[in-house]
């Protein structure tokens, strides 16, 4: 079972056959995407036409490029936009909550961590309708009162921004969290003997020891925001964040348009993962 | 001292506070109250169960929710069978560089968009796809197969989107388990599968538990894969949510629906939980 125990050879065959082959299974519907995004030919699917870049940067009928297609442009925009507001958001939020958790105790500890750990186990779609009937209440009331409509609260960003934020908190929190509990307090108080006050003492050295954790989680609510699709769904307006709008397109019918997307996103993602993990192993 | 601990406790249990109850729980009570109405005349709403009797009285309905709960239930089943073996490579088996590569590809696929899994999956399985070009190039069909929107390719999706909230939680307990354990099992005339059974599998329940959980939610709060994979037949309860909501404008019934969902999912994941004695707060934080 374990190296250091004898196995029999076919075990260990079959065993490795397995393992290749899930791997195969998890790298395959990616590879594909990303190859048929040169596909010289209108449908991402055999037969293969020929090798063409038209689909990133054609800029003619009836292969229009990623990087000449307004409305695809407009969403990415849009998308990176929501993710930014939703990352400050959770991490400044994350930040508190893992600083109040760990310093201090209190009545009703135990139950408000329970409660902040629930939007985990809410389905999307739930959070999403529930933001959505509550703002729509809130908005119809106003309306009633002083005949203002507050459009903030009606489908669209602003409303998309507080779902995504409603569950992503939850994730900074716990990625904050872990960090701060390995923090030496010693240190702290090492600061304040030697003369700074409370926050001096905060800024200078509890901060700098937390920035690998507040980093990572920027990028990871920042990444699950760009990806969201359940949550954003139910709240998005007339400007439709990058997943949305891939999928109106996907419903209609797929050119390798969606393909070239797809890759590009492949490589942003990858490219924040490698920053964070260089980050990580600096810290 | 004390009083610039007490400000600075209040400073921090706002964002908290606001973000919990306004988000969170009276959106959720607000939804509770739309699902307990019913339109009575024009502009004119009384409290009823009626949504709740629609729900219930509809065949339709009930069947999609109950079919939703069991193949949530399967994907999770599948999930972990999948994700075991590959999990305890990983975790116990790999070394060094191996190791840590192994773990790091098993995340890629999930720094990408659902979307974009499920559209390679479109490409795999339909009709003029790859899968069935395979097929019939090695004689195994003699025309197009179309192996799209049915359960079998939801359920490819299903388990491939949710793979990696099984894999992380059960390296992570796995790698906690001393070998020097195992060894112990088998000198003490264990068989492979009893060692497994009575040392592997109980020291790694807080994973399978929590990887479970996440599974669990995730598939039944699909909205993506059933639609875009599944038939005619796979209707998926989220997307009876979303007609009420988005189609047919029926709040109130579709506010029901979104109630019900979270009611059965808190129960399963309630019951997992004391099922195997762990609590919420062990196995996600």
């Amino acid at each position: 079972m374990i190296p250091s125990m004898p196995q029999p050879r076919a075990y260990r065959v079959i065993y490795t056959g397995y393992i290749v082959l899930f791997f195969v299974y998890l790298g395959l519907p990616l590879a594909v995407v990303a190859v048929f995004a040169f596909n010289d030919s209108q449908f991402p699917s055999l037969p293969w036409e020929g090798f063409t870049w038209n689909w990133f940067f054609g800029d003619a009928r009836p292969q229009i490029g990623v990087f000449h297609e307004r409305p695809i442009l407009r969403a990415i925009g849009t998308s990176a936009f929501v993710g930014l507001c939703v990352s400050a958001l959770s991490l400044a939020v994350g930040t508190t909550n893992a600083f109040l958790f760990n310093r201090y105790q209190f009545r009703g500890r135990g139950f408000l961590y329970v409660l902040m750990l629930l939007p985990l186990v809410i389905p999307g779609i739930v959070l999403g309708i529930s933001i959505l009937v509550f703002s729509s209440t809130v908005a119809n009331a106003a309306w009633d009162a002083t005949k203002w409509d507050i459009t903030a609260l009606r489908p669209g960003l602003v409303l998309v921004v507080l779902g995504q934020f409603s569950f992503i908190t939850t994730i900074a929190t716990l990625v904050i969290s872990a960090r701060l509990q390995k923090f030496d307090r010693t240190l702290e108080e090492a600061a304040l003997n030697l003369g700074a006050d409370r926050l001096t003492a905060i800024r200078t050295i509890t901060l700098p020891y937390l920035m690998p954790a507040m980093i990572g989680a920027f990028v990871v609510a920042f990444l699950m925001s760009f990806e969201n699709f359940n949550t954003t769904l139910m709240l998005v307006g007339s400007d439709a964040p990058l997943t949305i709008a891939m999928f109106d397109r996907l419903k209609e019918g797929s050119t390798p348009l969606l393909n070239a997307v797809s890759l590009l996103l492949m490589l942003g993602s990858s490219c924040l993962a490698l920053v964070m993990i260089a980050f990580q192993r600096k810290a | 001292m004390q009083a610039g601990a007490r400000l600075g406790f209040i400073l921090l249990l706002t964002p908290l506070l606001l973000w919990l109850t306004l988000l969170i729980i009276i959106p959720h009570i607000d939804m509770l109250l739309l699902s307990l109405r019913e339109r009575v005349g024009v502009g004119q709403y009384a409290t009823s169960p009626a949504n709740y009797l629609t729900f219930f009285g509809e065949p339709l309905y009930l069947r999609t929710f109950m079919r939703t709960a069991v193949m949530s239930v399967l994907a999770t089943v599948i999930t972990l069978l999948i994700a075991f073996p590959v999990s305890f490579y990983i975790a116990k088996i790999a070394r060094g560089r191996v190791q840590s590569s192994l773990f790091l590809l098993c995340l890629v696929p999930f720094w990408v968009s659902e979307l974009v899994r499920t559209f390679g999956w479109m490409i795999l399985l339909r009709e003029t796809g790859l899968i069935s070009t395979l097929l019939q190039y090695l004689g195994l069909a003699s025309g197009p197969v179309e192996m799209l929107y049915n359960d079998a390719a939801m359920m490819v999706g299903l388990v491939y989107t949710s793979m990696l909230f099984m894999v992380v939680p059960l390296v992570t307990t796995l790698e906690s388990l001393d070998d020097a354990v195992i060894e112990a099992g088998y000198d003490l005339g264990g068989s492979g599968f009893s060692v497994l059974r009575e040392i592997i599998i109980p020291h790694a329940t807080p994973g399978i538990v929590s990887g479970s959980i996440v599974v669990f939610m995730l598939s039944l709060g699909n909205y993506l894969t059933p639609t875009m994979l599944g038939g005619k037949d796979s209707l998926w309860f989220t997307e009876l949510i979303y007609s009420q909501f988005i189609v047919r404008f029926n709040w109130e019934l579709g506010a029901a629906f979104g109630f019900m969902l979270l009611i059965l999912s808190s129960v399963i994941v309630w019951g997992m939980l004391r099922l195997t004695g762990q609590t919420l707060e062990k196995t996600m934080g």
